[in-house]
């Protein structure tokens, strides 16, 4: 099969739905729109036996029950919704809130809001694989601690937290525990009962899904959760989370989890031999190339790594019919590199030089063998180019050289 | 963010890379920003001691599209330039020329800096005794 250019390879971003997906939808756009929340006539029936349907695939996917699902609109909702639905409904037992500093915007600015109203944040350091450990959350509750929440695979590095510790840890203190499992459910096995997880969200775009849809687990024995709702209205999804359902969403949504269900022991094979194949291709062939993060402890389709001596955007432009990110300031609205890679001790130097792979379901062979060839081109050349790699193979230390800029 | 077709034109055919002897009376060296900025540039003026004029310019940078562009630019527009003149580029003029957005001010401010570090450094090796000529560029 002849390659087709660009290449997408940031599925951390998002990715396409898949055209089994796409068709399972389809029908719910123009036939069967009815209202799922209308009970007296055979197009709400419909709508709301879709619903039950997708409810079922996504409860399915992570070892719930159907009930245990609240729908959104992604995971971002889902966050918003798991924090402060607890610190709302828990602030008579206690104020303090634990996270880590390499979560997701939308679980750390959640919790920012919430410090704002009183409450109190721990948030805790990640070590330089990026991992914390259960005795770190351990060590951080007290008696007034009402929440944990702990990402299960990060959306820049990959790696993977370990969720089953830190749930059990949370289960004996009992202190309610959140994770943003985002990036991992659909991508690696998540079962709630074995993390022992209270609260988990997903998002259906992520696992090629539709966007604008995502879901919440909420644990409803041992011990049964209960959260304020941001939103108010119809009472919908057991008063959670009140608006009309997006049922085509949601048809999508189900249907992305039963493929993933099936489908994960062999693409996660397939797609870690691929991040394993670019891995070596690129780091046998140049020097000074960093791996970030736990080098096993992390998502099949992650490959986050820094290029010494090569910035980060102008990277991205000699490789411009590869789709990556990048944690280099230049490509970020902040202008600050990485947040992330700096709580891992990654120096900025090495946070401007960095590239994430994002490998998925529809990545070919031939595609990485492309990526690796104009990948190591490109380093060559911008290193031919850089004053820093001159210094550096001239035996200048870089770390002693007092910079004109600092 | 799209890049100008000039930023492209000079990532991808950078004018001009390469090293001068550093500790040649006749160059002049400019090392400016640091790699914790993501920014670093280094920019070579070589003059004619005879009639000061700047006979060749060479850069390397470590940073983004843009630096890369901004410096490429310099030593172009460098070229055959008096050291006053050189003097005379500003960085809005490089930002005028490449159409960089607001968020790209800084590489060619840069660039800039980069143009009066190297003077500076020549300039500096003309006053000092010529014996003590190499130590001052490897000072610098």
């Amino acid at each position: 099969m002849a390659l087709k250019l660009p290449i997408y390879m940031d599925y951390h971003a998002t990715t396409p739905c898949d055209p089994r997906v796409f068709e399972t939808m389809r029908p719910y756009f123009t036939e069967v729109f009815g209202n799922a929340a209308s009970r007296n006539h055979q197009f709400g029936w419909e709508a709301e036996e879709a619903i039950e349907n997708a409810r079922k695939q996504a409860a399915d996917l992570i070892g719930a029950s159907s009930k245990e699902i609240v729908f959104t609109s992604g995971a971002t909702e889902s966050d918003n919704l798991a924090i402060k639905g607890v610190a709302e409904m828990y602030y008579e037992r206690g104020d303090h809130i634990i996270t880590a500093v390499t979560e997701h915007k939308a679980v750390l600015d959640s919790c920012k809001k919430l410090e704002k109203r009183g409450f109190r944040v721990t948030y805790l350091p990640v070590g330089s694989d990026g991992l914390i450990s259960a005795d770190d959350i351990k060590n951080a509750i007290t008696d007034k601690t009402i929440l944990v929440t702990i990402m299960m695979a990060n959306n820049e590095i990959g790696v993977i937290q370990p969720i089953a510790e830190i749930g059990k840890v949370c289960k004996e203190k009992g202190v309610v525990f959140h994770t943003d499992a985002t990036q991992a459910i659909g991508k690696v096995p998540f079962n709630v009962s074995e993390l022992n997880v209270d609260l988990a969200s997903f998002s259906a775009h992520k696992i090629y899904g539709p966007k604008g849809v995502g879901g919440l687990y909420v644990r409803r024995k041992n011990p049964r959760v209960v959260l304020v709702p941001m939103m108010d209205g119809g009472g919908h999804e057991r008063g959670m989370r009140s608006g009309t359902l997006n049922v085509t969403g949601i048809v999508g949504l189900g249907k992305a989890c039963e493929i993933a269900k099936q489908e994960m022991p062999v693409e996660n094979e397939r797609v870690f031999s691929l991040r394993e194949k670019l891995r070596k291709g690129i780091m046998d062939e140049i020097p000074d190339v960093y791996v970030n993060g736990h080098p096993t402890e992390r998502l099949p389709g992650n490959l986050n790594v820094s290029f010494a001596y090569v910035e980060g955007e102008s990277l991205l432009m000699g490789i411009n019919d590869i789709a990556v990110s990048s944690g280099s300031a230049c490509t970020s609205a902040s202008l600050e590199p990485s947040y992330v890679l700096k709580a891992l001790g990654v120096g900025e130097e090495l946070a401007h030089s960095s590239i994430r792979f994002g490998l998925g379901r529809f990545n070919t062979e031939e595609e990485v063998d492309y990526t690796i060839g104009r990948v190591n081109e490109a380093v060559n050349r911008l290193r031919e180019l850089s004053p820093l790699w001159e210094m550096v193979q001239e035996g200048v230390d870089l770390s002693k050289v007092q910079w004109a800029g600092e | 963010m799209a890049y100008s077709d000039k930023v492209i034109d000079h990532y991808n055919n950078p004018r001009n890379v390469g090293s001068f002897d550093k500790k040649d009376p006749s160059v002049g060296t400019g090392l400016v920003g640091a790699p914790e900025c993501g920014d670093v540039m280094k920019l070579q003026i070589k003059i004619n001691p005879d009639t000061q004029i700047i006979e060749d310019a060479k850069f390397k940078t470590f940073g983004c599209g843009s630096a890369i562009a901004s410096s490429s630019l310099a030593t172009e527009w460098l070229k055959g330039r008096s050291v006053d003149d050189a003097l005379a580029i500003k960085n809005t003029a490089i930002v005028k020329e490449l159409n960089l957005p607001p968020v790209k001010i800084h590489c060619s401010v840069l660039a800039e800096d980069a143009i009066k570090a190297a003077v500076r450094d020549y300039q500096q090796k003309q006053t000092t005794e010529e014996p003590k000529a190499e130590e001052a560029a490897v000072n610098a």
